[in-house]
């Protein structure tokens, strides 16, 4: 990882959306008033979602919304990494794990393909439509090797797998998120072997409970 | 009191000390980058690791760890060696190795700690990293990749200086100081953060590459540049001074000065008088000392005293000022003034002219109603110390007059006298401790004495001063104002005040005006009057005079300054005045004996016995009298009772960096006005 | 039946998301059942039940739950009390609690309530990192779920008013870090505080704060539900309960599984996990706690029980459970090199050994890597890994140098046989080996 910097390029204003700002004002309300702070990602997470990227103009809006010095929003910026701070891909910003656990599953082979098929890493591809990087482990380690696709998980990924969802991505489609293998989830390829007993969900554990363990006697 | 014990040395300490500062009370210097008693914690650099007992079996940081009853302190063993060892070749594995070219070589944290904790040789094969440049404005110069992100810098801008304009941006082994944008820093204060950076990442511009430490002649002496008298240390190389550095002085600056006290100094070297004129035939032209005393004899001769008048400027000294006022009443001229700006303080009294409260004293205060000052222009280390008040959350502050950026929340209660008569009838606040800050811009106006009188009853009501507290507290922003009201540096009965001189030498009644280093008035005024200059600086006084008197800048002389607290300094010459001028007292001295008036002092020590006989204040040296004199000082019956107008308070101060002749003469100031203009938009960039 | 733990025993029923993740399904599944009656206990009896199951901390560091909970203040004095719950989830192997997130949410909000209560804290936030997207969309609507069932909220049926809140954050590791989560919760950058005051003391906002992960939390409703003795029961002494595994790297299935604390790990991988890619004999070394913890080689692995103690005396830890198994193809120093990237990557920057030293243990292994090293810098590398770990204000710095110095621990041979192969053949002088070009 190099110094995050603002971009060079940048637009001469940024304004709220009003959808953008209504959540923005949810956010807030999760916070006691007087710590309107607190919403500082959360907000900047919105600004990237109607953006694509977080712009100098956009630094000052939160500020101004959110009552802090602009330094402090720019050091938060610059200190989270899935904030961008340059445009990104029209199509898709493509996240493929490359740590360890990804890593001996074929995150290489990944990495390989994204540089072959959409040039150098961090840059807006040739057409403009893709981004792609490499980030740390994405917490879904049963299911690498695997991506973060625009805001969604693409996982039990192969070099064909992953070929297959960047070309629907540039054809305009969504591919569905998920295991490129037909997995639920974390469960072992091949179906779960666990959780089995009908009796978990039969609605028997929903029954009254008559006695608290070591409850209490009454007083 | 607990007891903890350092390296097997028992020690008293108070609740609340950190293991650091009780290593300390034991004598044990611990080293350290990142912690700074006036700033926050932040405990990052780890320098200043120590072994505890009990604790955990690793070396503690001991600059942010409570000191407990009974614990053990090492600071010396080989675990604490080797973990100060290792912190210290990381802090270097990215240094550069530059110390020849680095302006903090010879007095660089880092060097210094790098002598007992360095290697020999580098164990880091890797490249080192390199940072990009960043700018910070006309004062702050630096070397980024020099930097330990100690984050010094940022905790001074945002906590002292309330101006959250330094940050730490990204994160890990890619963190970088920057200013937003790289925009110039704003402050007042900026110049601190170059004593405060441990290495040389923030050094001085102004003074880059200009001298070594251990070239300087270093002098202790105090600052002129506001009325607070802040202690500084002055460095001087041969006849130049060359820089400017704050001292530890905690009743007034602590350990910060402002970017005028510290960078004005160029202007000492620049537009200097450094040679009498006397004007001929409309010309100014170099003459001999005798030259110019004739000259003013002559003039002096034929005039009539109430046609004659003196008016002390802001950055002189208490004698200067005595030798002046005893020349002139001598010659029976009622008309002197020392307050240039048109101030109505003098009369009645000293409580009335000072601030009480004393400035240390202001961080009792629980409640501050600042009433036609900005304190932020006109004394900015007194502005950190109230922030740093308004910081605890125990001050509640509030402003009459202009709404300015103080750097800390206040209630505007308005623009103008009106506000003030609001609590006249104001039962006596909730507060304990309840102070008034009040500027000049409220009392150098026509109606000053009446707001005086007025601002005196609503402290009265606000219960301001009381029986051991006194929180009417006037600020000054001029250095030598306190000592002139002092030994009545006013018109005499009968006399003219500088405003009303300045008329009547407009209207042609006047036959001379001696400007004695005064250049903050409307020097239109005396285009048909014989004015006599007598200063360091061609500035405004200079340039309309007819006779030039060459003196001392205040690093050139010794000479008592007083305060706005009422505290008597001496301030320490640090090298000679430019070429044939001289100390001031001293002109004043040999004009008296031209004109057959000789002032009974033949050295500067005669002159200050004569001073302290006159006003016992001035012997009291260092001393500020603060609330001793509460319960008899009268506050609602100071100044005079009569009608104000309702034009709002000002500031007196339109630019912060070019209030005296010394400031308007530096090239650094007129830089920082320029960038300060820029920043406020008033200034279009190129 | 495949492990120890039987399906009965289970905890998190819906772990791979087969059944209804939300308020109906988690109901039927025993989820928010008898909760008011667990409330009406009081506070001193949940927190001692909580301590009697032998809960420890499922975030990394194992302490006692119960014992946290009871080191929040008694009473509430001018400052609310807080729980917060650690959902950052971003220890490399670890992927556990996005399923409680995504798949069981119900059992957390059930938890921080009960939780909240026995710390007397009226709200409660979840900080998940902020990749899970999808994870918190799920989240978000069973919270939803829960206030308009009027579960959880003000005048809710559990008596006790309790809002509940989810956070995010936007990549950084760090903000697991307890109090790097609590910076960054109130809207700053992620760099842990100085302990102490530590959280029970000054927390979020300067108020008490209890700091938990999912799991911890998650389990606290089914733990009381069914006794402190049942929960206590599995698992081995100090070692008890349940607990989430994760396992990734080179087995034929990788998969997260609730299994009893202290099974083999041996089991661990053969039953569920369909075993080690190319068979038991295959196997090189794992890393059995998330990847801060050492490396453990393949003898070491056949005996090794997946708990705090066993794996401690293989000076490696249970960590979060998060098993990252390497097979006889892998190159370790490659793994762990990319691991001292990854710490390189994450360090906030704060303290001085592990910003400098992070980024100089990485480039020394990524020599290590092509063998471009000296003999010499194996010890001067370990020598760092001991300049660093212990001398941070957090413990990433500790999590960057142990799976260095596990790796030579165990396999310093092949490291220095690649250093050798590498010189073969090339001039050096001196001991310094010249460059190929
Ligand atoms: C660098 C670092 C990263 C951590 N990341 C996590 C994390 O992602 N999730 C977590 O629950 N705990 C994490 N922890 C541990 C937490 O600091 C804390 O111990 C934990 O949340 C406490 O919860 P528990 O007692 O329930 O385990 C991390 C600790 C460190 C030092
Ligand atoms: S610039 Fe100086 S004061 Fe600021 S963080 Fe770097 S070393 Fe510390
Ligand atoms: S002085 Fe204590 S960590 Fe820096």
């Amino acid at each position: 990882m190099s110094s995050r910097r603002l971009s060079p390029d940048q637009p001469q204003s940024f304004a709220f959306q009003p959808e953008t700002l209504e959540k923005a004002q949810w956010w807030m309300t999760k916070y006691p008033p007087e710590r309107k702070q607190s919403a500082v990602i959360p907000v900047l997470w919105l600004v990237q979602k109607q953006e694509g990227w977080i712009s100098e103009p956009a630094l000052r809006a939160v500020a101004d919304l959110l009552e802090m010095a602009v330094m402090r929003v720019l050091e938060v910026a610059t200190f989270y990494t899935m904030f961008q701070l340059e445009p990104v891909g029209k199509a898709a910003l493509i996240q493929v794990c490359g740590t360890t656990p990804c890593m001996l599953r074929g995150a290489t082979e990944l990495i390989a393909l994204c540089e072959a098929e959409l040039g150098p890493r961090d840059h807006l591809s040739g057409d403009g439509l893709f981004t792609w990087q490499e980030v740390e482990c994405l917490g879904a380690c049963c299911n690498a090797p695997m991506a973060q696709i625009n805001d969604y998980y693409y996982e039990d990924l192969t070099p064909e797998s992953l070929k297959a969802i960047i070309d629907a991505f540039r054809n305009g489609e969504t591919p569905a998120p998920g295991s490129a293998i037909g997995r639920r989830s974390s469960e072992p390829a091949g179906g779960a072997l666990t959780l089995t007993d009908p009796s978990l969900y039969d609605g028997s554990r929903a029954l009254p409970i008559t006695a608290i363990p070591n409850a209490k006697e009454p007083a | 009191m607990p007891k903890a014990k350092v390296n097997g040395k028992e020690v008293e300490f108070e609740p609340g000390m950190t293991v650091l500062q009780v290593a300390e009370l034991a004598g044990e210097e611990i080293p350290r980058f990142c912690y700074h008693e006036r700033l926050s914690i932040a405990g990052n650099c780890r320098m200043c690791l120590v072994e505890v007992k009990p604790g955990p079996p690793k070396p503690q940081a001991s600059c942010a760890l409570p000191a407990a009853e009974n614990q053990e302190i090492f600071t010396n063993t080989p675990m604490v060696k080797k973990a100060r060892q290792g912190v210290m070749e990381f802090l270097l594995v990215n240094h550069p190795l530059d110390c020849p070219i680095c302006d903090q070589g010879g007095e660089c944290d880092l060097q210094d700690e790098a002598m007992g904790y360095g290697r020999a040789g580098s164990r880091y094969d890797e490249n080192k990293r390199a940072v990009e440049e960043k700018f910070m404005g006309p004062l702050v110069k630096t070397v980024m990749t020099r930097c330990i992100q100690c984050t010094r810098c940022v905790r001074f801008i945002t906590e002292v200086a309330g101006e959250p304009e330094i940050g730490l941006l990204n994160r890990g082994e890619n963190a970088e100081i920057s200013t937003y944008l790289q925009k110039a820093v704003t402050s007042e204060l900026s110049g601190n953060l170059v004593d405060l950076c441990p290495v040389g990442a923030l050094t001085s511009k102004p003074y880059a590459f200009n001298a070594r430490p251990w070239e300087l002649t270093k002098t202790e002496t105090v600052d002129v540049m506001d009325a607070l008298g802040s202690a500084i240390r002055v460095d001087a190389r041969g006849p130049a001074v060359l820089r400017v550095l704050p001292r530890l002085n905690d009743e007034i600056n602590e350990e910060w000065i402002s970017d005028k006290t510290r960078h004005a100094v160029d202007g000492l070297a620049r537009q200097r008088l450094d040679q009498p004129y006397v004007k001929i035939d409309g010309r100014l032209r170099p003459a001999t000392w005798g030259q110019a005393f004739q000259a003013i004899a002559e003039r002096i001769k034929a005039a009539k005293p109430e046609r004659m008048g003196l008016i002390a400027g802001d950055l002189q000294d208490a004698e200067s000022m005595k030798a002046a006022l005893d020349l002139f009443r001598k010659l029976g001229v009622a008309s002197t003034d020392c307050r240039q700006d048109g101030s109505k303080l003098g009369h009645g009294p000293r409580e009335s002219w000072l601030f009480n409260s004393t400035l240390a004293g202001l961080e009792e205060a629980d409640a501050l109603m600042i009433i036609g000052a900005n304190p932020r222009l006109e004394a900015p280390v007194l502005n950190a110390r109230i922030r740093k008040r308004w910081l605890t959350g125990k001050l509640l502050v509030g402003v009459i007059g202009e709404q300015a950026d103080l750097t800390y929340g206040y209630n505007y209660l308005g623009d103008g006298p009106e506000a003030i008569k609001r609590f006249l009838d104001h039962g006596p606040i909730q507060k304990e401790k309840p102070a008034f800050l009040i500027g000049q811009g409220a009392l150098s106006r026509p109606d000053g004495a009446e707001i005086l009188n007025l601002i005196g009853r609503a402290a009265k009501a606000l219960t301001v001063v009381k029986d051991g507290w006194n929180g009417f507290n006037v600020l000054h922003t001029a250095a030598s104002r306190v000592a002139g009201l002092d030994m009545g540096f006013v018109p005499a009965e009968g006399g003219k005040d500088a405003a009303t001189m300045l008329d009547a030498a407009e209207a042609g009644e006047m036959d001379l005006v001696y400007l004695l280093g005064a250049d903050e008035i409307d020097t239109n005024k005396v285009a048909k009057t014989f004015v006599v200059y007598q200063g360091s600086h061609g500035d405004a006084g200079a340039s309309v005079a007819d006779v030039i008197l060459p003196g001392a800048a205040y690093t050139e002389k010794t000479g008592i300054y007083v305060n706005t607290e009422g505290r008597a300094q001496i301030a320490e010459r640090v090298v000679f005045p430019k070429g044939e001028a001289k100390e001031d007292w001293t002109i004043l001295r040999a004009l008296s004996e031209t004109l057959g008036q000789t002032l009974p002092y033949d050295s500067l020590a005669e002159l200050r016995g004569a001073l302290i006989a006159a006003h016992p204040t001035f012997g009291h040296i260092d001393h500020a009298p603060g609330h001793s004199s509460a319960s008899q000082f009268a506050v609602n019956k100071i100044g005079v009772a009569g009608e104000v107008a309702s034009t709002p308070f000002a500031s007196p101060i339109k630019d912060f960096y070019l209030t005296n002749p010394i400031a308007r003469a530096s090239v650094t100031m007129a830089e920082c006005s320029k960038s300060r203009a820029l920043s406020l938009g008033l200034l279009a960039a190129e | 039946m495949v492990g120890i733990l039987e399906d009965k025993d289970r905890i998190f029923t819906n772990l791979y998301g087969l059944q209804d993740p939300g308020l109906e399904g988690a109901k039927a599944r025993g989820c928010w059942n008898a909760t008011r009656e667990i409330l009406q206990q009081g506070s001193g009896w949940i927190i001692d039940n909580m301590k009697a199951s032998g809960l420890r901390g499922r975030g990394g560091a194992g302490f006692s739950t119960g014992l946290k909970w009871s080191f929040m203040p008694k009473e509430v004095g001018a400052r609310p009390h807080y729980l917060v719950v650690n959902a950052d989830e971003s220890e490399p192997g670890t992927c556990k609690d996005r399923e409680i997130l995504r798949h069981d949410p119900h059992l957390l909000i059930e938890g921080c309530l009960i939780a909240s209560f026995s710390m007397q804290a009226h709200a409660a936030y979840i900080y998940l990192r902020g990749e899970y997207v999808r994870e918190r969309e799920v989240l978000e609507a069973a919270v939803r779920e829960a206030y308009e069932a009027k579960l959880i909220g003000k005048d809710n049926v559990h008596g006790w008013d309790f809002d509940l809140y989810v956070h995010h954050g936007a990549g950084a590791y760090i903000c697991g870090e307890e109090t790097a989560l609590l910076e960054s919760l109130e809207g700053k950058k992620g760099q842990p505080r100085l302990k102490p005051p530590f959280p029970a003391g000054a927390g979020l906002y300067g108020c008490p704060t209890t700091v938990n992960n999912v799991e911890s939390i998650a389990v606290a409703g089914t733990i009381l539900r069914r006794g402190a003795a049942w929960f206590a029961g599995i698992g081995r002494a100090n070692n008890t309960g349940t607990k989430l595994m994760c396992v990734s790297g080179h087995v034929n299935r990788p998969c997260n599984v609730e299994e009893a604390m202290s099974i083999p790990l041996k089991q661990l991988l053969e039953e569920h996990c369909g075993g080690v890619r190319g068979g038991w004999g295959n196997l090189k070394a794992i890393i059995p706690g998330g990847s801060s913890v050492p490396m453990i080689p393949a003898e070491q692995c056949e005996t090794a029980l997946m708990d705090f103690d066993s794996l401690r005396e293989l000076r490696s830890g249970l960590g979060t459970a998060a098993v990252i198994v390497m097979d006889k193809s892998t190159d370790l120093i490659r793994a762990i090199a990319r691991l001292s990237y990854f710490y390189k990557h994450e360090s906030c920057g704060q303290c001085t050994p592990c910003r400098e030293g992070t980024g100089w243990m990485w480039r020394v292994m990524e020599r290590m890597v092509r063998g471009e090293a000296e003999m010499s810098e194996i010890d001067l590398l370990l020598d760092v890994t001991t300049q660093v770990e212990g001398h941070t204000i957090c413990a990433l710095g500790d999590a960057a140098a142990w799976p260095i110095q596990g790796l030579f621990r165990h396999f310093r041979g092949e490291v220095e046989e690649r250093i050798t192969a590498y010189r073969r053949g090339r001039p050096h002088i001196q001991g310094h080996t010249l460059a190929a070009e």
